[in-house]
């Protein structure tokens, strides 16, 4: 049964053309694909845009998969040069605020509790530079910091320098909601 | 304190959605047919590229981004800018192009297009068809029949598919979204095309006037960019600072003429063969070193705790123990921090005293997060101290993006750098590192301040502006060098400035001598490209006018393109000389105007331009490979590699 393959082999077969096999594996990760997608945009729109635009050029992209990095590795790298693609194309920067500052939809969707928790986190995201953001997206995803670089092209070194940054920032915003 | 951590983590999986089913199939369905798609076309003839099918996603992509909700809110009063209508009522014959006709359309006078009137629309948008041939922008609408033009925000009305490009005339993609109160706004700053200098046409508006710019940030920017993997983004890609990043050796003045000399030449364009390029070269004389006046440095160092990371502090370090070997015994050197430990870390000490320095570099350190009191004023102070007569003062700026200067009012900032600029102390500006950068205010001050920004991220870049160009970084030699063009309406239909959008200035700055400029250091050269399209050319982009252009006087009927008028200031001087000398066709293209010419395709071809067809990374590569020239530092190598990097990088 191809349900039991492991990632790697159905992805080399899919490089090989393997329509049954990209079939699995695509089926298998669409759900972490997607949650992904939503850590990189903060937006279910774009979310769901980013998703589409992953699964329409992933089928050329498998002739570039190679058995040297864990197929999820490869993947999500391909999900953050794709996001990262998309801001570029989204134009100027004023775009970028309305990624993670765009809130609308999901506030009116989510109750009262978890509105506020979602105000807290799209104010939290926002202060955040991009960099920071993308590798949080990842971390907070259960990626080891170490795959993280992987994915980012980094040195782990880096990514803990990152996740650090990132704390500063929170501990600040902490800070000023204290004052409040 | 992993608490703040783990309240995010917690935050962000509550606020993640589960996907929505529909979409899902729907992507996987896509996904699949990609997939048997691309089988099928590796057993037919060669593997071609899937650009159709990117293109699709990408202009979706486009389009969205383009939208404003807020737009639509407002947009009932609004003018919107809208494409002709489009109807096709059978998808299956294939698709059809039509080039949208820009006409403005208020709102109040849409008219939906019904029925009876679809076969009009039909009739006009074949004659639309026929009339340009794709040079624009076209639609291509996938249309259940029943598509129209403009929506009223209060208007329901059908959704539009988008589909893919017709062909490869076809630059930019657009999407009519008919949602209900969901009106594409007419907002030029959205179209990173727009941004672009636009055509202009001769005889509306024969002169170009703009500064020159000695920046080099948007190169090494748009480097580490693709060195990590991503292409850069559209706003980082200043074509102007990508050519002058790389020095040319073009022409330089005979001693006791002007600080610099115009070199003017004409030539095919690469990218269209109905334009031509004009290249204004401009040459600095080199003084010769020993000649060159006594420097002041002092180093404005940001120290907050961003800088902690191994592109920053630690390689501003090491850049400035670069530099200081080109410093002599004449020349002083002082260090005053802000943000982070904040105040004079070393006093003005002869460059020559290099253990003394170095070890006060060594002790600075990045942390804390002590408001930075007015380290500005305070490095400004220093400097003014150091400064004597005949000697060169500069401030140099180095940080990451903090601007926590002490002066917290950004115009209030410039306006006091440009007082000091007045006074005779320079700025210059060094950015490290990525993820806080602030280009444009980075531009902003070093323009007031008469200096140059860069953007260090390698050591060798370093080693670029603070020892190989170290004198032109420095020494001024012409201030507020501005120039103006007048092209010939008789020879020159349309012209356009490739880059320096930030740099236009009204036509009449020139004249006036209060208006800054950008400054021309020692040694340093300096490149504007215009692409001109000659009277009669089939590349014409505007049609000529049914009832007659203005006759202009008789010198129009001159052969020369047009004239070239510089204006600059001698350092220290209010009043300014000028230059002039005609266009004319021919002069030597050089090997350095030719790989001028290269990067110039390349920013264009990063920022997507709307004015490049048929001519890609394969045809830059060969261009630049063929005008290597000398390349004693390798940066043109370094260029190539990066075009090899970004035609690869290509979504």
């Amino acid at each position: 049964m191809l349900m039991d393959v492991s990632d790697e082999s159905l992805a080399l077969a899919a490089a090989e053309g393997d329509a049954d096999a990209f079939s699995v594996l695509l089926e298998r990760h669409y759900d972490g694909l997607y949650r992904l997608c939503f850590r990189l945009t903060g937006q279910k729109a774009e979310a769901e845009d980013l998703t589409q635009d992953i699964c329409a050029a992933l089928p050329a992209k498998m002739g570039g998969y190679r058995a040297e990095a864990r197929f999820t590795t490869w993947l999500w790298r391909v999900a953050v040069n794709a996001a990262h693609d998309r801001r570029r194309r989204a134009t100027t920067r004023a775009r970028h605020a309305t990624g993670w500052g765009d809130w609308e939809s999901g506030r009116r969707a989510a109750d009262q509790e978890t509105a506020q928790a979602v105000d807290w986190l799209t104010e939290a995201m926002r202060a955040l530079p991009e960099e920071l953001r993308d590798t949080l997206a990842l971390v907070l995803d259960e990626v080891t910091h170490a795959e993280a670089a992987d994915i980012l092209g980094i040195s782990p070194g880096t990514v803990s320098w990152r996740i650090s940054e990132a704390k500063k920032h929170l501990r600040d915003l902490r800070a000023r909601e204290d004052q409040i | 304190m992993s608490d703040d951590l783990d309240d995010l983590k917690a935050a962000m999986n509550a606020a993640t959605p589960a996907p929505d089913a529909g979409k899902k199939a729907e992507h996987l369905a896509l996904a699949r047919k990609n997939f048997a798609d691309l089988q099928e076309s590796r057993d037919g003839v060669r593997q071609t590229s899937d650009r159709p099918e990117k293109g699709l996603f990408r202009g979706v992509a486009k389009m969205f981004s383009m939208m404003s909700r807020r737009g639509a809110l407002t947009a009932s009063t609004a003018l919107v800018a809208l494409g002709l209508v489009a109807v096709v009522p059978n998808w299956q014959k294939g698709p059809v192009t039509f080039i949208p006709v820009e006409t403005q359309v208020e709102f109040d006078d849409v008219v939906i297009v019904e029925e009876r009137a679809r076969e009009d629309a039909r009739k006009e948008l074949a004659a639309a068809t026929e009339l340009a041939q794709g040079q624009e922008e076209a639609l291509v609408l996938e249309a259940e029949p029943q598509v129209f033009a403009a929506p009223s925000a209060d208007m329901a009305a059908p959704e539009t598919g988008l589909l893919g490009y017709a062909d490869g005339e076809v630059q930019a993609l657009s999407r009519i979204v008919t949602e209900p109160g969901f009106v594409p706004e007419s907002n030029t700053e959205s179209f990173p095309e727009a941004e672009e200098s636009s055509l202009k046409i001769t005889s509306e508006e024969p002169v170009s006037t703009f500064s020159i710019d000695v920046d080099t940030a948007s190169y090494s920017v748009v480097r580490s960019s693709l060195m990590r993997g991503w292409l850069p983004e559209y706003g980082t890609v200043r074509v102007e600072e990508m050519i002058n990043y790389f020095p040319y050796d073009y022409p330089a003045p005979q001693l006791g003429e002007a600080p610099f000399r115009p070199t003017v030449s004409v030539s095919d364009t690469p990218w269209n063969p109905g334009t031509k390029l004009v290249h204004i070269a401009i040459q600095g004389e080199k003084p010769a070193v020993e000649d060159r006046p006594s420097l002041n440095l002092v180093f404005l160092i940001d120290t907050s705790g961003s800088m902690d990371a191994p592109d920053k502090l630690p390689l501003l370090k090491q850049s400035l123990g670069l530099m200081l070997p080109e410093l002599s015994e004449r020349d002083q050197v002082s260090i005053v921090t802000y943000a982070g430990s904040a105040g004079q870390v070393l006093e003005p000490t002869p460059a020559t005293e290099r253990a003394t320095i170095m070890a006060a570099l060594d002790k600075l350190d990045a942390g804390g997060s002590t408001a930075g009191q007015a380290g500005l004023q305070q490095a400004y102070a220093v400097a003014e101290g150091m400064a004597e007569e005949g000697e060169v003062t500069r401030v140099i700026l180095a940080t990451d993006g903090d601007f926590n200067v002490g002066i917290y009012d950004p115009a209030e900032l410039e306006t006091f750098i440009a007082d000091k600029r007045d006074s005779g102390t320079y700025l210059s500006v060094m950015g490290f590192g990525r993820g806080n950068l602030d280009e444009s205010t980075m531009q902003a001050l070093a323009q007031n301040g008469n200096g140059q920004a860069s953007f260090i991220d390698t050591l060798s870049e370093a080693q670029k502006v603070l020892v190989d160009q170290f004198t032109g970084a420095l020494f001024p030699i012409a201030n507020d060098v501005k120039i103006q063009v007048e092209f010939n309406p008789s020879q020159i239909a349309e012209y356009r400035l490739i880059g320096y959008e930030t740099r236009m200035l009204e036509r009449e700055d020139f004249n006036n001598d209060k208006v800054d400029a950008g400054d021309i250091g020692a040694g340093h050269s300096v490149t504007a490209i215009y692409e001109v399209t000659p009277v009669g050319s089939p590349a014409r982009l505007s049609d000529p006018l049914r009832y007659g252009e203005v006759e202009a006087a008789s010198t129009s009927q001159s052969d020369e393109l047009g004239f070239l008028k510089l204006r600059y200031k001698e350092p220290g001087q209010e009043v300014s000389q000028l230059i002039e000398t005609p266009i004319v066709e021919g002069g030597e293209v050089s090997e350095d105007m030719r790989f001028a010419t290269a990067i110039a395709g390349f920013g264009l071809l990063l920022n997507d331009s709307v004015y490049i067809h048929e001519w890609g990374f394969v045809e830059l590569i060969d261009l630049a490979n063929s005008a290597r020239g000398d390349d004693p530092f390798g940066y043109r190598v370094e260029a190539i590699r990066l075009m090899r990097l970004a035609q690869n990088l290509q979504w």
